[in-house]
């Protein structure tokens, strides 16, 4: 947001990395308090017992882990300390550990292969969760990296969805394929990727309409947007994006299942982490679906998309320094 | 995904055979399960737990009445409960001021205050005959001016120009003096998406509601929102002091805790909801129908409404006097085929019926195909006119013909006019019992209804 990028490229990953980390557990912070406030008076000096664990299964269902993801964590966590004096340091550290051990196998971030070209992006999600802005930081990403990038304004729904896309363009200094406002975002991405193929563009970003997985006709609009790119290409897209919002609750494990069926996803992108939503329910997608989170947003900024790091997170969500 | 409260209330209860006052023992046990149930459905849990002490309250001794079930009776009294707390009546929004009436729009990043920005815009000049001029103090997202222009056209709602560089607080103030210039009895103020916790952007909107005066402050929030709904809510009605709540995306499948757990904390009403991507999508809020869902027990009147909103009236009534004369065919059945899938297929529509957890394990297990819906139409489709009105002459060769044409086998067309036969059976019982009981103009004997004459297979 108003923090000014480093100058060196060595210097710049590390103040990166540390700015990244820091804003998300500033942001992380605000809520962490609580939690770890919590913890810490649960904990000190007592012993790990039937109440302080519940109390524990409280603060983790705070945290949008959902009812059955809280408990188990917390009673795997207690299974060898059961009855043993810990501290809050100990809690906190040890919980952390064992986050971040199952959000571990999620932490890949996305890999464009430069032997496809266009190497395409479907970005798929619910109304309101962020995938404009995401395409957005992502392409100037990808432009920084040196990668000629297109943009596909598929989000031909929303009122000024392809204009919002189109500064975004702008800025970054991409193309972006736009038709009007009710077109058929299928035959849209169409031409892009004939565009993107015949330019030599190495990544087609395509955006599509927010769609509330429940409605069965939107979900078809989103395969036929599929189908009709593999007609040029049978592995496209090669990368399928669903973006959540950290402050959706329980609803997200129905998202990822209902997205899943209509377009294979291959990774999440995680957004709005900058606020006091804890974003919990990762832990719960992560035990229950396996897919990797390529990306979280911690701000409004194009350099505020960030890989996703299991430990920071587990970290940050325990309070902890990196 | 969920299993509904009442079978899981009915697993606790099923060893209780005694009847009599709820016990206190009991009364935990099914409090347990409540519990659980609010929390699955995103209900903050400082809420849940003000919630279940309230439930437990009433709920102890209670006398359990003779026709039902201890666990109904729970289950009663916490949807009683609930729908108190959600604030019994719907709240209108409030104009009476002097005109022009500012109503703030804030929330955070996409929540749908755009949208519903234009919705309540339209609203009030449609139904209470205002002048509205909408204003976006947006001026951080791209577009997003511009995109309340475009609602505004689509709805022939008036939109403050645009002057490029202005700080929200100096639109905020040109809008008011527009208004009052010209006449406007509403102005709709839609603000950028801004976090709780981003004190700056909090203080420009505290800014922007004393500059305007604002008679309504309304918090846009997602009905998908999980725990952090309570910090929100609390965080937005301390520095802007709200006036409602308006709760979108409710034709989502969310069970909506949120709004308990925002209603919970700051005691201001749900004013309306939307349920849908058309400027019309707007509704009072029903405490009933979002009490249902947070438990899991369906939304029943959702349902009766969204079967209505999609069948146009005249296909109704044309349908209905079919239904009269014993007469249905191949061609009404397509049209109920594609009702369905406008109600969102077999899922969207069975997502809207209570006990809806065990069922759709059952429909899982029975194999029901969606495509079976959409290739049932298809092969509707490559009928002529005449087999369509009179199935009975489908016989081998045009079977062969219309499976080729619609891209199924003969063995699916078998299948379809055996499933058409049993509905043309069920429309003559339903004759020869008269109107009576039947919901006229509703959904009669929709294909693969519950009751119905059995899913399309796999």
């Amino acid at each position: 947001m108003s923090e000014t990028p480093a100058e060196g490229p060595e210097e710049d990953e590390k103040a990166e990395k540390r700015r990244w980390f820091g804003r998300l557990k500033s942001g992380l912070g605000r809520s962490s308090d609580k939690l770890t406030g919590g913890i810490t008076d649960i904990f000190t000096k007592r012993k790990l017992d039937e109440e302080s664990l519940a109390e524990l299964e409280e603060l983790l269902i705070m945290a949008d882990l959902g009812p059955a993801t809280a408990a188990k964590v917390a009673g795997d966590f207690a299974g060898a300390r059961f009855g043993k004096e810990v501290t809050p340091e100990e809690v906190r550290g040890a919980l952390a550990e064992q986050i971040a051990r199952i959000l571990e196998p999620a932490a890949r971030p996305l890999e464009i292969d430069p032997a496809i070209r266009p190497f395409v992006v479907l970005v798929v999600g619910v109304n309101g969760t962020g995938k404009t802005t995401t395409i957005g930081k992502l392409a100037k990403r990808l432009r920084d990296e040196g990668r000629s990038v297109m943009l596909c304004a598929g989000d031909t729904f929303r009122a000024a969805a392809i204009e919002q896309l189109q500064i975004w363009g702008e800025r970054i200094g991409a193309p972006v394929v736009a038709g009007k406002q009710g077109a058929s975002p299928a035959g849209l991405a169409y031409d892009a990727f004939v565009r993107a193929k015949a330019e030599g563009t190495e990544v087609l970003l395509v955006d599509t309409a927010g769609r509330l997985h429940n409605k069965a006709h939107l979900m078809e609009e989103l395969e036929k947007i599929i189908r009709v790119l593999r007609k040029h290409d049978e592995s496209a897209p090669h990368a399928t994006l669903l973006v959540l919002d950290a402050t959706t609750g329980q609803n997200a494990l129905a998202q990822v299942e209902t997205f899943q069926k209509a377009a294979p996803l291959t990774g999440l992108v995680v957004t709005k982490l900058d606020g006091s939503a804890r974003g919990g329910v990762i832990v719960a997608l992560a035990e229950r679906f396996g897919i990797p989170v390529n990306a979280v947003g911690v701000g409004e900024g194009a350099e505020d998309l960030r890989p996703f790091s299991a430990r920071d997170f587990a970290r940050g969500l325990m309070g902890l320094e990196g | 995904m969920f299993e509904s409260l009442s079978s899981r209330l009915g697993e606790v209860f099923d060893k209780l055979t005694r009847r009599g006052a709820l016990r206190e023992e009991d009364v935990d046990a099914a409090l347990r399960e409540v519990r659980v149930a609010l929390l699955e459905a995103d209900v903050a849990l400082p809420v849940v737990k003000t919630f279940i002490e309230g439930v437990r309250e009433r709920a102890v001794g209670q006398e359990v009445l003779r026709s039902v079930t201890p666990g109904q009776m729970v289950v009663k009294i916490v949807h009683d409960h609930l729908v108190e707390m959600l604030g019994g009546e719907a709240e209108e929004i409030n104009l009476r001021a002097a005109p022009p009436v500012a109503i703030l729009m804030v929330g955070l990043q996409g929540s749908g205050k755009t949208t519903s920005t234009a919705k309540i815009a339209k609203l009030l000049t449609t139904r209470q005959k205002k002048k509205v001029l909408m204003a976006s103090l947006d001026v951080r997202r791209p577009a997003a001016q511009e995109q309340l222009a475009v609602l505004g056209r689509q709805a022939g709602i008036a939109t403050l120009p645009v002057v490029m560089g202005e700080p929200p607080v100096a639109i905020a103030r040109r809008a008011m003096q527009s208004a009052r210039l010209e006449a406007y009895d509403v102005v709709m103020l839609d603000t950028a998406g801004r976090l709780h916790v981003d004190d700056a952007l909090m203080t420009e909107a505290e800014a922007v509601a004393q500059v305007v005066g604002a008679v309504e402050t309304l918090l846009v929030a997602d009905a998908m929102t999980g725990q952090d709904a309570v910090n929100v809510a609390q965080s937005f009605d301390q520095r802007l002091t709200l006036t409602g709540i308006v709760l979108t995306r409710v034709d989502g499948d969310a069970r909506g805790g949120a709004a308990l757990s925002m209603r919970g904390v700051t005691g201001r009403p749900i004013k309306l909801m939307g349920t849908g991507e058309g400027l019309d999508a707007i509704e009072p809020f029903h405490p009933d129908r979002i009490a249902g869902r947070i438990l899991g027990m369906g939304d029943i009147v959702g349902l009766v409404e969204k079967a209505q909103e999609t069948m146009e009236e005249d296909e109704a009534k044309r349908l209905a006097k079919k239904f009269e004369k014993g007469k249905f065919d191949l061609e009404d059945m397509a049209q109920q085929l594609r009702q369905m899938r406008k109600m969102g297929g077999l899922e969207g529509v069975l997502g809207l019926l209570p006990g809806v957890g065990k069922m759709k394990k059952q429909l899982a297990q029975a194999n029901v195909d969606e495509s079976m819906l959409i290739r049932q139409e298809a092969m509707i489709s490559s009928m002529t006119v005449k087999e369509r009105q009179r199935p009975e002459i489908i016989k081998a060769s045009r079977k062969r013909r219309i499976a080729t044409g619609s891209g199924t086998s003969v063995q699916d067309i078998n299948k379809l006019l055996k499933q058409f036969q049993e509905m043309q059976r069920m429309m003559k019982q339903m004759k020869k019992l008269g109107q009576k009981g039947m919901m006229r103009g509703g959904m009669p004997g929709m294909p693969g209804m519950p009751g119905g004459p059995g899913l399309p297979q796999r």
